[in-house]
């Protein structure tokens, strides 16, 4: 098994795949078909879900990963079918507990490049106590949280990313839940990575998904996807060509925060009570423009920007909010073991247990 | 005064005192000086749930009870020769498990008028003749503790009274002849850093036992000798250590790294603690959110090829439910331990209880069967956590480990094995494809069973052309794909059974020396010290009782039904309301005995002879109609 050496510290951060396997340099180029399995697809026709799965099988070739060293855990929920169809290693387990198994698993194996895909149920509802410890923990997996604001597989009740109002079989009255906002919540947990994208823009997924899967510490992406049957263009305001130039607000590292396109152009700024407000660009100049820094360790600005959607899709933030370099679970689990056994002097055997066994207050019968 | 040791074969004494007293302490050093000198032992720890308890009050009374022998010890004693009480609230609580006659040393420092009045003794105990049936001891522990340290000018009174437990210590290593040497070494390995607290203490420890030498207010001194005990190097041992020891031991044998996820739960967090100070054996302690949490990152690992384990208590089994059907549906060696307390719900999280059983055996939605193993003594905790890790990983299969507390807090000598000579955890990780498809190419099948175990090959992340998915919904048998498939369920369901009910077991072994008995009296747990204890006292009234222990509940040993239709009376005593005799009736269509209680602590020998006598007399012909009615 060829496995990447040990990355030498340059003060750079270590990537999420450091220490997984690559594929040797003169190996075939792998492609979709290689993380393709051979088990029928069975979502709905027009399902979100068909665009992920192919941008992720697309993609995955790229990160020169082997395939078995690969692992996809999901929960339970329509987007929890994932893993099958994926030629990788895979656990479709209960439902909100995937966080939890993946991070056993990543934690006991530095070699794996552990995902798990999860749903706005799934995550939120029942698994949200998972999801908020994987992130504070900052264990190296990458979670893809597939938002269509609906609860699928149990046919279409309203779930925690639901908009307050919504008519679903269990809210005849409307939803009276305060939905949440997951790249908000992810931010409190005081996530390493957090970022949004959407089903179907495939190169801004791609590219999500690539620096999401390079971060080293819990990755956690939004995928905004619709749900043709419970919840049909629920995200049709930033889908549709026409509406989506003055909504999007495409988050590009180092640049002004802004949204429309050329005269419509408004630029975020910085008022003197510290809250940001877009103005048209005419109106900028003089102005404290705010610019996007996601390696900000303080999450304070990246949570304004998630704050920007008040849950009207005036403006929908895109792209990586947040990725920061910080100690990951697991690296620090493996560090206190390591330092343990090297503390030692020599391994653990037969004697070392012995030892251990005896303690230090014995007698003996003869 | 120099006093000729008085023999004695064998000793209970029971601290009691506040649960800052320190009571828990003193009991361990004294059974460490005890276990030194070679006599066979047992210990009860008997503390409330409050961390601290209002000072001087009935909750807060924790107690630490020793029986110790120069022969073998099978219990911690029905009822103490000696009581130490510290306090009016200590000596309220205890005084009626103390046989009239015994010896009751009081620290009369703390007979107050209020301290009195807080337990509802309006006149003291010590001066209305109320104890005169009792050996009353009146020690004023805390005053002379406190004056043996006036020269300590940096310590505070309050310190300096701290200490006493100390000098208790001292006083009953001079009445029992223990040496304390044990205890210095461990006062200053305890306080190496605070040289000042330990010369007080190790003061006090004197001031005791020079006590115990001066005044005359203790004629007697008194020995035990040593035990009869197989030879071999012993230590003391609580069952919680001897659980993690034995894990740790499991994954030496079986060369898979020890994941253990938990989430800390009374009395099963002593596990974590010491797993997690023994990271120098490759063992991984991950604290999770919740229980939920913890049992899934225990599988994760387990997915990923090493040692999964979980530990927990009864409501954490409960929160654990759904991940262990999982478990049952992805056939992947795991191992939960439940240290069982008093339920339902909250229950009572310090005492001990075994009504658990069902929970394990039955607690899961769907047809989901899992081994069950229970440890039968503190040391025995250490082999049974061997013969789950066998389990788990020969049968790829989740295994409860029963444990409860009593086990997990008490202590026993224990003979300690040689790492190279416990049994070899041989596992094998499937590497190559084990199948074809259609088309002739060589495919992985991870539902294709061993033939003789029924065991699916266990292909771990990481390993090239085995790439494979599984889950909890229903599987294809062999190739694992999603099947909705009737007929597949049904074979599925079955096969987990069966794989279950065919793992190897060893037969039941019965202690029967007259070979007829006219009562068997079988057990599971921790009951076995009890049952053992009333069982020899019963043969020694000249009653023809045979006894049995199960420690393998899931599946039974194969020669269980024969076992039990040999015996005209069968009684089982279980600290529940009747799981075990549920299961057996269930099983083997036998009358069954039941004998139970659910008071929190463990059965006395006499409750258990009783029984066993009313079971013997119950078979007698001759039993007259005057006295035959009653029971």
């Amino acid at each position: 098994m060829t496995s990447t050496p040990q990355s030498i510290d340059l003060g750079m951060p270590r990537s999420g795949l450091a220490d997984v396997p690559g594929l040797a340099a003169d190996a075939t180029k792998q492609t979709k078909k290689d993380f393709t399995s051979d088990q029928e697809v069975r979502w709905c026709p027009g399902c979100g879900d068909y665009a992920v799965l192919a941008a992720v099988q697309g993609f995955l070739p790229d990160l020169g990963l082997r395939r078995e060293n690969i692992v996809f855990v999901s929960g339970i929920g329509c987007s929890s079918r994932f893993p099958y169809y994926l030629d990788t290693y895979g656990m479709h387990s209960i439902h909100g507990r995937a966080p939890s198994i993946a991070t056993g698993l990543a934690t006991s194996r530095p070699d794996l490049s552990v995902w798990v895909v999860t749903g706005d149920g799934d995550a939120l509802s029942i698994g949200g106590n998972h999801l908020i410890h994987a992130l504070r923990r900052n264990v190296n997996i990458t979670i893809l949280l597939f938002n269509n604001k609906i609860y699928g597989l149990t046919k279409g009740q309203y779930s925690p990313t639901s908009d307050p109002g919504t008519i679903t079989k269990s809210s005849p009255a409307g939803s009276i839940d305060t939905p949440f906002n997951p790249v908000s919540l992810a931010l409190g947990a005081e996530a390493s990575f957090v970022a949004r994208t959407m089903d179907s823009d495939r190169a801004h997924l791609t590219e999500v998904l690539r620096q999401a899967a390079e971060h080293r510490g819990a990755a956690f992406v939004e995928i905004y996807q619709n749900c043709p049957i419970f919840n049909d263009g629920a995200f049709q305001l930033i889908k549709d060509r026409d509406s989506q130039a003055a909504r999007l607000v495409r988050l590009v590292d180092g640049e002004p925060v802004t949204a429309g396109l050329e005269d419509s152009r408004q630029v975020l700024v910085r008022e003197p009570n510290g809250s940001v407000v877009f103005v048209p660009e005419a109106e900028a100049s003089g102005r404290p423009v705010v610019v996007h820094d996601a390696a900000d360790p303080n999450p304070t600005a990246a949570f304004a920007l998630s704050r920007l959607d008040d849950g009207t899709m005036t403006h929908v933030p895109m792209g990586v909010f947040r990725n920061i370099d910080r100690p990951t679970y697991d690296d620090l689990v493996r560090d206190q073991v390591r330092s343990a056994v090297d503390g030692a002097g020599r391994p653990a055997d037969d004697a070392s247990l012995d030892a251990l066994l005896r303690g230090s207050d014995t007698w003996t019968v003869t | 005064m120099t006093t000729t040791p008085a023999q004695l074969d064998k000793v209970v004494i029971r601290f009691a005192g506040d649960s800052g007293d320190g009571m828990q302490l003193t009991g361990d050093r004294f059974t460490s000086d005890t276990a030194a000198l070679g006599n066979d032992l047992s210990t009860l720890p008997n503390f409330p749930a409050e961390i601290r308890a209002p000072q001087g009050t009935l909750p807060g009374v924790s107690s630490f009870q020793l029986h110790f022998a120069d022969h073998d010890v099978l219990t911690p004693g029905d009822s103490p020769d000696v009581l130490v009480a510290m306090n009016p609230a200590a000596l309220k609580a205890n005084l009626a498990d103390v046989p009239r006659g015994a010896t009751i040393i009081v620290n009369t420092d703390e007979f107050s008028k209020r301290n009195l009045s807080k337990v509802g003794y309006t006149v003291s105990p010590l001066e209305d003749g109320s104890l005169e049936s009792w050996q009353v001891k009146p020690v004023a522990l805390t005053s002379i503790t406190v004056e043996a340290l006036a020269e300590f000018d940096g310590l505070t009174r309050k310190e300096k009274e701290r200490a006493k437990n100390m000098f208790a210590l001292g006083l009953l290593s001079w009445m029992f002849s223990r040496t304390t040497a044990g205890t210095e070494a461990f006062l200053k390995s305890k306080f190496a850093d605070q040289p000042e607290i330990l010369a007080a203490n190790l003061a006090a420890l004197y001031a005791g036992l020079h006590y115990g030498e001066t005044t005359e207010e203790f004629a007697v001194r008194y020995e035990v000798a040593p035990a009869a005990m197989p030879p071999g190097t012993y230590r003391n041992i609580t069952g919680n250590t001897a659980l993690a020891y034995g894990f740790i031991a499991a994954s030496h044998r079986s060369g898979l790294p020890l994941v253990l996820g938990s989430y800390p739960i009374t009395p099963a967090s002593d596990i974590l603690h010491v797993l997690s100070s023994q990271k120098r054996h490759n063992v991984m302690t991950l604290q999770a959110e919740d229980e939920i949490a913890g049992i899934g990152m225990a599988l994760g690992a387990a997915f990923g090829g090493a040692l999964g384990l979980t530990t927990t208590s009864g409501p954490g089994v409960a929160l654990k439910s759904e991940t262990i059907g999982l478990a049952v549906s992805l056939e992947l060696p795991l191992v939960i331990v439940d240290v069982q307390r008093g339920g339902p719900s909250t229950g009572l999280p310090t005492k001990t209880e075994q009504s658990d059983l069902l929970q394990a055996m039955f607690g899961r939605n769907g047809e989901s069967p899992v081994p069950i193993v229970a440890p039968q003594s503190p040391a025995d905790c250490f082999d049974i956590a061997l013969e789950a890790v066998r389990m788990a990983t020969v049968y790829r299969t989740p295994v409860f480990v029963l444990s409860d507390g009593y086990l997990a807090n008490g202590s026993e000598p224990w003979r300690i094995p040689a790492v190279s000579e416990l049994p070899d955890i041989p596992v094998d990780f499937t590497t190559e494809p084990n199948a074809q498809d259609d088309d002739g190419n060589a495919v992985f099948h991870p539902y294709l069973r061993d033939s003789e175990t029924l065991a699916r090959p266990w292909a771990v992340p990481g390993t090239p052309g085995l790439e494979h998915r599984i889950g909890g919904i229903e599987k294809a048998n062999l190739t694992g794909n999603i099947s909705y498939d009737p007929d597949n369920h049904d074979l599925m369901v079955r096969l987990r059974a069966e794989k279950v009910a065919g793992i190897e077991v060893p037969d039941l072994e019965v202690d029967d020396p007259s070979g007829s008995a006219d009562v068997l009296v079988l057990g599971w747990g921790s009951t076995y010290g009890p049952i053992a204890a009333a069982t020899r006292e019963t043969r020694s009234l000249g009653m023809r009782v045979a006894r049995a222990h199960l420690r393998h509940l899931n599946p039974f040993p194969a020669n269980l039904g024969e076992v039990l239709r040999a015996y005209p009376r069968v009684v089982v005593p279980e600290m529940n309301t009747g799981q075990l005799a549920l299961l057996l009736r269930a099983a083997y269509l036998v009358d069954i005995q039941s004998v139970t209680q659910v008071r929190g602590l463990p059965f006395t020998t006499a409750e258990l002879v009783q029984a066993l006598t009313t079971a013997v007399d119950a078979g007698r012909p001759s039993v007259s109609a005057t006295n035959g009615a009653t029971r």
